[in-house]
């Protein structure tokens, strides 16, 4: 593996989320929510606080809930790795909405910078592995730009995106930690009652 | 994860058309479910196969039970019903992942069919079959017990119900003298 990527985290994640109109997002904990969140809040956005390991799961949930939406999934490596059985059941079950992306830099960037898997353990060649339609890595804004066009584009399965970000630790945009009010400003967005 | 059985109703046979795997998946349809996922389980057979058969209904299968909760939830955001198929080992792999429907009130329909505490062979299966109520419980779901079939029917029924329209977070567990006695 190479080393971290060159990325801005925040200007990536703005950039993948630009002209989104009907993309669903869900966030994994820590950083990802925060990167999410000063994007721009929306009401098609579901942020997780905690659940660590869970992110891309609760995004195959809503795909398969939502079959005519693109769901994106915006999580950390330190995240995706604790649930590394994910990336097989999301090959399994093969949803055609649902794109995973992976901040990565390779560190633990909540508790210390400690060092991840993701240095030694490349996720493209595990999702390639576990069947996904398509799996790559993501190292410019070109790349970026690219990713963000085919979204919306129909995929024969699952797709994860790589981004390869620096390792910064930009200041905290916190989104509210209310889940019940996140959830249910969420089913309202998409016409569902409340509960 | 279990080896094949004879388990009760849940063999490889056709599931009898008034078993309680029938009966219980008439009630899961009746409470709106269109989505399922699972870890198998001997004691689930006979269901997961009528509701792999429902093309009405999605299927997942997991690599352990935890995904299931976050996948509940997720089918919740965008409309759907779900239920979770598991083993009493699988309840100890959902801890911190019950923190989700928890903090949210997520409605979530847990089906647990129970291991170590009726006519178990295997010691391996006790220490979690005694935690799986109290672990449970300690992450705020709810526990239903049943252990005759003429129960289980009219229990989930009930727990869709505190599940689906009210918030709830929900497991039924399956009494293994209702699964019947391993056979090896």
């Amino acid at each position: 593996m190479t080393g971290p990527g060159t990325l801005a985290r925040r200007d990536a994640v703005a950039a993948l989320l630009a002209d989104r109109e009907h993309l669903l997002v869900v966030t994994g904990l820590g950083s990802p929510t925060y990167d999410v969140h000063a994007a721009g809040d929306h009401d098609g956005n579901f942020y997780l606080w905690g659940a660590m390991g869970g992110a891309a799961l609760v995004g195959l949930g809503l795909a398969q809930a939502q079959p005519g939406r693109p769901v994106l999934v915006i999580t950390g490596d330190g995240e995706q790795l604790m649930g590394l059985g994910a990336l097989a059941t999301i090959g399994v079950a093969r949803p055609r909405n649902l794109t995973l992306a992976v901040l990565d830099n390779q560190q633990y960037g909540e508790t210390g910078m400690q060092a991840s898997h993701t240095a030694a353990i490349d996720l493209v060649k595990v999702a390639e592995a576990c069947g996904f339609a398509a799996a790559r890595a993501v190292r410019s804004m070109d790349e970026i730009a690219a990713a963000r066009r085919s979204l919306a584009e129909p995929s024969a399965g699952p797709r994860l995106l790589v981004i390869r970000i620096s390792q910064e630790n930009p200041p905290r945009s916190l989104p509210s930690r209310d889940a019940v009010h996140v959830k249910n400003r969420f089913r309202a967005h998409l016409g569902l009652p409340q509960g | 994860m279990d080896a094949p059985s004879g388990a009760g109703e849940s063999g490889t046979a056709a599931p009898a058309e008034n078993g309680w795997p029938v009966r219980l998946y008439r009630t899961l349809k009746a409470a709106g479910i269109g989505h399922m996922s699972y870890v198998p389980d001997a004691g689930h057979t006979a269901l997961i196969k009528l509701l792999e058969a429902d093309p009405a209904v999605i299927c997942n299968v997991l690599t352990t039970e935890e995904e299931g909760i976050a996948i509940a939830a997720g089918a919740w955001l965008g409309g759907q019903r779900s239920v979770l198929l598991m083993q009493s080992s699988g309840v100890g792999n959902c801890i911190n992942m019950l923190s989700l429907p928890a903090i949210g009130r997520f409605p979530l329909l847990m089906l647990v069919t129970m291991r170590g505490e009726w006519a178990e062979f295997n010691p391996w299966q006790v220490p979690m079959s005694r935690a799986t109520q109290p672990t449970l419980e300690a992450m705020g779901v709810r526990v239903m017990r049943a252990e005759a079939p003429e129960d289980l029917v009219e229990t989930v029924e009930a727990a869709a119900a505190l599940a689906f329209e009210a918030d709830g977070q929900v497991a039924v567990l399956l009494g293994q003298r209702l699964l019947g006695r391993k056979k090896w």
